[in-house]
């Protein structure tokens, strides 16, 4: 964990008119690393984001990107970073391919048409380099965006919900883009509305809610939470206590003595200690079962809950 | 400072006039032959000559100004306002360039269409009336550095616009009466005493003088009080542009 690629300490916001869109935000990203930043609307990730990038003044707090201060030595850090916002926004008039170059040129990059076209066909665009925005498509802007912030061959990509708007198949090829990105060394943060994106993208996952990070974890420590399942057996008729053989903690029984609650992971299935085994224990001691379900708790849940749990 | 932003948001908005070659720079055009053949063949022939010049072409240096002020604050300001309206402004503002390169580049391109275009207007009024110019070098000079300076403040009034109305109030409510006022048409000396003073308020006025200094050697102010004015115009746009990106001005919230 250490040498993180960009490093946020005790950042605050304040919009004017005295909103407070940050509250003391501490965030390290690790190099190569796929982040998912997760939030209600309004729970401050794009502000989180243009603070990083230069686009919103911080009330107070300290960012450096590679090492660098994003403030006092913008350069070097604002050449690190490509960036594609949330919102759709385009000079109309433009050719895909000039807007493209004009990105690239921007950053202070000399010409290199070879890696613009690059750019172009790995996000299936190359057909159309010569078409001004305006005659695009919502999805293919988007891309078009994105081949933007790729242009001048960031070391960091930002991606603001870079799939709102955008069909599952469009989706799963926009994926695929982003993991050959991360292939190549690129560090890449992105923020979604949705949980199986996360899942299937991210390495660790942070969660924000208003203004405040209130959770970041591997994705695979939070999908073990994930794994989890929970059989609730309705019980025919309550129980006062738990007969000895079935006082394990994986088993709690209701206060109203009415129902179990068995939660497990396929592991346990595996070693004969599972659902089956729960069952003939139970037939043994003759606990009449009224009715059963399961539930399997998402990344979702635990989203609900956190962000149930602050507000 | 790093060429390639500058020379990509130069030739970026030197395409933008291309594509609206004719709103740009032809318009503009055809709206001062229209002031010659008003005031240069129609009234002016019926006015005497102003300090031994024709009236015709007495009016050529300050139709110049005229176009030159209003051409350049408005694209100028066009400029940069529409990518603060569409958005994609944000691109701008990550960029790693500092607020100078962002300047020069949408401030350069402002001005060089400016520059064109009352190159392009001397050259259409040779067609209407005999034209000298006593002191081309100056000439220029006044050209360049009011299309810059003016330039500059389009600049600024397109970052403080939040709206188009507000894009338009300024060339229509300050900028266009100052210039009409300012001796575009006459010599100041033709005005009773008490505006003669009062005009002397008018910047304008010495962006006039000096131009037509730079033609026919004659002026009504001293020609290092129109260098003098221009300076400070010159001066007090740079000075106002560093604090819009110091602060973030309407820029970043
Ligand atoms: N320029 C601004 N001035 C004042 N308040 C702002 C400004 N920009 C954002 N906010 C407020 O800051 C909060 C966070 O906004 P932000 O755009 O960061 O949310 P978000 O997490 O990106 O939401 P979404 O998922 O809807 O994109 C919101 O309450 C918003 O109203
Ligand atoms: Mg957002």
């Amino acid at each position: 964990m250490h040498d993180p690629i960009i490093s946020i300490q005790g950042l605050n916001k304040t919009y004017e008119g005295g909103f407070q869109a940050l509250k003391h935000v501490d965030l390290s990203i690790q190099r190569g690393e796929i982040f998912a930043l997760l939030g209600p609307n309004g729970a401050g990730k794009t502000t989180l984001i243009s603070l990083v990038c230069g686009l919103v003044n911080p009330t107070n707090g300290r960012i450096t990107v590679d090492g660098f201060d994003n403030v006092k030595q913008y350069r070097q850090a604002r050449e690190r970073i490509g960036l594609v916002p949330q919102e759709l926004t385009n000079e109309a008039f433009e050719t895909v391919w000039n807007t493209v170059s004009f990105s690239r040129g921007l950053f202070g990059k000399p010409p290199n048409p070879a890696h613009i076209e690059k750019v172009l066909t790995s996000l299936a665009l190359w057909d159309k380099r010569d078409n001004r925005l305006i005659t695009l498509s919502g999805g293919m802007k988007r891309r078009v965006l994105i081949a933007k912030a790729l242009s001048h061959e960031p070391r960091i990509l930002f991606l603001d919900e870079p799939t709102a708007g955008v069909d599952v198949a469009l989706r799963r090829d926009m994926w695929e883009v982003v993991r050959r990105l991360r292939d190549d060394g690129v560090t890449i943060i992105l923020t979604t509305h949705y949980i199986e994106e996360a899942e299937e993208m991210a390495d660790r996952i942070g969660v924000i809610n208003g203004g405040e990070v209130v959770l970041v974890e591997e994705k695979t420590a939070l999908m073990k939470k994930l794994g989890s399942k929970q059989l609730t057996l309705e019980l025919h008729t309550p129980l006062s206590a738990l007969p000895a053989r079935l006082q394990v903690d994986t088993l709690t029984l209701s206060d109203d003595g009415r129902s179990l609650v068995y939660t497990y992971d396929g592991h346990q299935e595996e070693q004969g200690r599972g659902v089956s085994a729960l069952l003939s224990v139970l037939n043994e001691e003759e606990i009449l079962v009224k009715d059963v379900h399961t539930r399997q708790s998402s990344l979702e849940d635990i989203f609900v809950d956190l962000v149930k749990e602050r507000s | 400072m790093n060429l390639y932003p500058v020379r990509s948001i130069y030739m970026a908005e030197m395409a933008r006039t291309r594509r609206t070659l004719l709103q740009s720079i032809v318009s503009p055009v055809i709206s001062t032959s229209l002031y010659f053949v008003v005031f240069g063949a129609a009234i002016g022939s019926r006015i005497s000559e102003i300090n031994g010049v024709s009236y015709g072409a007495f009016i050529v240096p300050g139709l110049i100004m005229l176009m030159l002020l209003t051409q350049s604050v408005s694209n100028a300001s066009f400029g940069i306002f529409f990518p603060k309206f569409s958005g994609s402004i944000y691109e701008i503002l990550s960029a790693p360039i500092s607020y100078l390169e962002v300047v020069v580049g949408y401030v350069g391109a402002a001005a060089s269409k400016s520059i064109l275009l009352g190159l392009i207007i001397l050259g259409t009024s040779s067609f209407f009336v005999p034209l000298e110019i006593a002191h081309p070098f100056w000439m220029l000079t006044f050209l360049v550095l009011t299309a810059v300076t003016f330039s500059l403040l389009g600049f600024i009034i397109g970052i403080w616009a939040d709206g188009f109305d507000k894009l338009q109030i300024v060339p229509l409510l300050i900028i266009t009466p100052l210039t009409f006022l300012g001796g575009s048409f006459y010599s100041i000396d033709m005005l009773p005493p008490f505006w003669q003073s009062v005009t002397l308020a008018n910047p304008v006025v010495y962006l006039v003088s000096g131009f037509r200094w730079s033609f026919y050697g004659v002026s009504d102010v001293s020609l290092w009080a129109s260098v003098g004015m221009i300076t400070l115009f010159l001066a007090a746009s740079l000075a106002t542009i560093g604090w819009i990106f110091r602060t973030g001005y309407r820029l970043k919230p």
